[in-house]
């Protein structure tokens, strides 16, 4: 038995946010109570989270682990060790691998490394197409079997229209759910940065946001034609917002993300061709900025993900057109998003939705983002308030691919405790369980 | 640097004279004025040589051609230096083959200034004749080069240092002999 | 003015002192190039290298030319990779070329900030010649003392640069060099490579060759690839010709003593008219000339002095 105790407790999928305790019995949340309620004498280890907020471990939709095949970018032991101390209990990981994760073996590979050597939960997302060469779907009730849990080509779009629309079409039978990865490829011809000033002033190709539009209001489209469950991934812009937002008015079963970057910085941070700022989707104007965070803030866009995408230092120090795209995200998401917080942008239940709640509603993760009782274990105490320096020595992933290093953050995951073991700890006498 | 003792070796009608003299003395040695060409050495043999031009103009009455060099790319010491010294301009508008070429410079030092400035004339034309003439000697010398018309010797220590001031008005021309203070430490 | 700098990466932070330092040191140079024996000693026992990953002879002789001139050794590497090929990374063919002690990487590469990149990862001068759509200091400059030599100022003329702005990195030069100066720019070509918002650098936009060229002081053209059908930016070379090629009448729109550029190669007959290219008005065998002497003098501002030495 485990007692978290005085802390403000902020569980949105149970309309709570108020002072009280959490009561951990094995590997489940067994009960909630009030403030004042506590037992005096508690059988078992007692941590007192006064001063901090205790949510359900975080959930992040959108992760690379690069296990398998690019096991030197990152691998389950310190891509879910990286998660872990960004507060994630959960991570959902792409399929773009070496394998594609196409086959059930490599779904069965990546959940057999995760309980040997994962420190988080690890969701297998599988591709929608052999290779993700958008051909051949792949078979997606095998892949469902074997443990994936949702469908996507990320890192790619799936160019065909046919194609996506079969793939929403045959996945709704089953009510499986596609992720898109909303990119019109043509469009964005060789581009390597936003299409807008700073790219024109260091000559750099450009992407212009419809190249991202044009592919989400086809796919929306699509969700229509269909009645297909579809999520979009990493919008970046300002249309891209209005465009979800006017198909969930519609009643559509879309739902979207953003990640953290997209609200922390614009297009002005490749200056100077930093290459830890180059990712696709890529960073965008003050306007598309601003209009993501509102549409965090209307509940528009429904979950906050990383896209953490790890890199080897070659691949990033090099020129910028040819400089792979992605950076690292576990450890930042949190703070970065507390800073809308403070802000008063977000409410701390917001947070916790965008960060818990929301993507294991989406995903359907049975246990995951609630302190329901009998609810996995997997809980998150974060210190709001805590003030540290992302150092490369703090990066856990074997990449230290961030824009964000060297930035002072303030907030952070005191503790976290996943399947009711201390996975995680920055709080003093408190030690992580072996 | 600090620069203390000044003491004024020359003044204008100093300069004047000495200048003068040295102008009798290229003609005579050249029996005339008519195959010299003047070439200041950039930036004090400017003013100098333009100076000998009018002189002879006076004396002669003859309109010898004078140009000027910048001897910067020529120099030796141009990878020891930290950053690039400004170029000057080498303005040189008549043929020197065949003519008697009369070098002129402030002050004689090291001879590596004349070294420099030999090598650019050389690769101007193939003079009959390079003849030098300095307003000031200090000694020093590290090449074997040796002026043909001196205005004044003057013994100097490394210490010291010859300042000529021969730009703009003639009635403000001098020349000062200055000692160099270090601080300590510097 | 003292010169400071160590690399040339681009004129995006030069200021019209600076630019005019380069000018003044350029025209030294050009002294030089009129003399019978055009070499002088300046850089001997320096070693320029020209690291070039896009083919431009022009550049490349150029700057070659130019560290001769100078006593320099300069050596040509010339690699045809692109930056899509697999293989050497550009750091390590850089520091290939380091570990053979030159002074001087002239560095040509078609991604933008390629050279500066350079800069950072090795101990040697470098000088940008051409990066992707960035810049190309030297051609920038060589312009501005072009249109000096033959106009005698910069500011308050009208210099209409017509062709594929977008993809030009003269043109990122120019804007700095010739903007600074205070020239009134014009940006003319399709609409497709030459985009509106091209005029919060202060030069004007326009699509229509007519307007670009009237009362210019200076009009210069740009090269167009014929690549560049292919994506499509624009129909077809006869259809670019017909609405921005340069020919004897729409020149005539221009002023009576104005000037004719071209960076060169230039497509005859289609940015310029055959009778254009070879006319009066036409500047573009001194730039070329130019364009030696400012390259000497960016070596020669560059290669000497101990902080290049190694």
């Amino acid at each position: 038995m485990l007692l978290i105790k005085g802390g403000r407790v902020i569980d949105p999928a149970n309309g709570r946010d108020e002072i009280g305790s959490v009561v951990v019995d094995g590997d489940t949340i067994s009960a909630f109570l009030p403030a004042g309620s506590e037992p005096s004498n508690f059988e078992g280890q007692v941590i007192d989270a006064t001063g901090k907020w205790v949510v359900p471990g975080l959930v992040d939709m959108h992760v690379h682990l690069r296990d398998p095949g690019f096991e030197w970018k990152e691998d389950i032991r310190t891509g879910t060790a990286a998660a872990i101390a960004g507060g994630f209990t959960s991570v959902v990981c792409m399929a773009n691998t070496n394998p594609v994760n196409d086959l059930p073996d490599v779904t069965r590979g990546i959940l057999d490394r995760t309980r040997e050597a994962g420190s988080a939960d690890v969701f297998p997302v599988a591709a929608v197409t052999r290779g993700l060469e958008g051909k051949e779907m792949v078979n997606f009730s095998e892949m469902a079997a074997a443990g994936a849990i949702a469908f996507s080509d990320d890192g790619k779009p799936i160019e065909n229209a046919l194609m996506m629309r079969r793939a929403l079409e045959y996945a709704k039978g089953f009510d499986y759910l596609i992720l898109a990865h909303s990119e019109d490829h043509a469009l964005c011809e060789n581009g390597a940065a936003n299409e807008g000033d700073t790219a024109l002033r260091l000559g750099i190709p450009g992407i212009p946001a419809e190249a991202e539009e044009v592919a989400i209001a086809r796919d929306i489209l699509l969700a229509k034609l269909t009645g297909g469950r579809l999520h979009l991934q990493h919008i970046s812009t300002k249309m891209g917002v209005g465009l979800l937002r006017m198909a969930k008015r519609m009643g559509l079963r879309v739902t979207g993300e953003s990640a953290p970057h997209y609200f922390a910085l614009t297009d002005a941070a490749i200056e100077g061709y930093d290459t830890n700022a180059k990712m696709n989707p890529p960073l965008r104007g003050e306007e598309d900025r601003l209009a993501i965070i509102e549409g965090l803030a209307d509940g528009t866009i429904d979950a906050i993900a990383t896209d953490h995408a790890p890199h080897e230092d070659y691949v990033k120090r090099c020129e910028f057109i040819s400089a792979a795209n992605g950076i690292i995200g576990l450890q930042t998401a949190l703070p970065l998003t507390l800073a809308l917080v403070r802000e008063g942008k977000l409410s701390p239940a917001q947070l916790v939705s965008l960060l818990s709640a929301n993507p294991a509603a989406i995903l359907r993760l049975a246990g995951k983002g609630a302190l329901s009782q009998g609810a996995d274990a997997d809980v998150t105490v974060v210190d709001p308030d805590a003030e540290w320096n992302f150092t490369s020595d703090e990066v856990l992933s074997k990449s230290k691919n961030s824009p964000f290093l060297g930035c002072k953050m303030k907030g952070r995951a005191a503790l976290v405790l996943r399947a009711g073991r201390v996975a995680y700890s920055k709080m003093t006498g408190v030690s992580v369980d072996a | 640097m600090r620069k203390t003792d000044r003491k004024v070796l020359l003044d204008s009608q100093g300069i004047e004279r000495v200048l003068s003299r040295l102008t009798h003395e290229i003609i005579e040695r050249n029996r005339g004025a008519e195959n010299i060409v003047l070439v200041g050495v950039c930036s004090g043999g400017v003013p100098l040589s333009q100076a000998i031009r009018e002189k002879i103009r006076e004396i002669e009455g003859v309109e010898v051609p004078a140009g000027f060099v910048d001897i910067t790319l020529y120099r030796d010491d141009l990878s020891k230096t930290v950053f690039q010294p400004q170029l000057k301009r080498t303005e040189i508008p008549f043929s020197i083959d065949e003519r008697k070429v009369v070098l002129v410079d402030d002050v004689l030092f090291t001879g590596r200034t004349i070294r420099a400035a030999m090598d650019a004339l050389i690769d101007l034309g193939r003079p009959r004749a390079i003849q030098l003439a300095v307003l000031i000697d200090r000694g020093h010398r590290e090449l074997p080069i040796r002026a043909d018309y001196v205005g004044r010797n003057v013994p100097t220590s490394w210490e010291e240092t010859v300042d000529v001031r021969v730009e703009g008005d003639r009635s403000q021309w001098c020349v000062e002999l200055n000692q160099i203070v270090s601080p300590k430490g510097e | 003015m003292e010169w400071r700098r160590r690399h040339v990466l681009g004129l995006s932070d030069f200021s019209p002192e600076e630019m005019e330092f380069v000018i003044d040191t350029a025209r030294s140079m050009e002294e030089v190039l009129t003399r019978d024996i055009k070499k002088v000693p300046a850089l001997r026992g320096k070693t320029v290298v020209n690291l070039f990953f896009e083919s431009s002879t022009r550049t490349r002789t150029s700057f070659e030319i130019a560290g001769k001139r100078l006593s320099a050794d300069v050596v040509n590497f010339t690699s045809s990779s692109s930056s899509t090929t697999k293989g050497e990374t550009l750091l390590d063919t850089a520091r290939n070329i380091e570990s053979m002690k030159p002074n001087v990487l002239v560095v040509r590469h078609s991604a933008s900030g390629a050279a500066r990149f350079l800069s950072q990862h090795v101990g040697c001068s470098v000088i940008n010649a051409g990066d992707g759509a960035n810049e190309h200091p030297s051609q920038g400059l060589l312009d501005l003392y072009t249109i000096l030599k033959a106009k005698g100022k910069i500011a308050g003329l009208k210099i209409a640069i017509v062709g594929d702005i977008l993809h030009s990195r003269v043109v990122g030069s120019d804007l700095h060099s010739l903007g600074r100066m205070g020239a009134k720019l014009w940006l003319c070509g399709p609409a497709t490579m030459v985009p509106k918002a091209l005029e919060k650098t202060g030069a004007r936009v326009t699509w229509n060759m007519r307007e670009a060229v009237k009362d210019a002081d200076v009009v210069m053209m740009l090269r167009i690839q014929s690549e560049r059908t292919k994506s499509p930016w624009f129909p077809s070379i006869r259809e670019y010709s017909r609405n921005f090629g340069l020919n004897r009448a729409l020149f005539s729109l221009a002023k009576d003593d104005a000037i004719i550029m071209h960076p060169g190669p230039i497509n005859r007959g289609v940015e310029l008219s055959d009778e254009l290219a070879d006319c009066a008005s036409s500047v573009v065998l001194d730039q070329v000339a130019s364009g030696v002497a400012v390259r000497m003098a960016l070596l020669y501002l560059l290669a000497g002095g101990s902080h290049a030495a190694h």
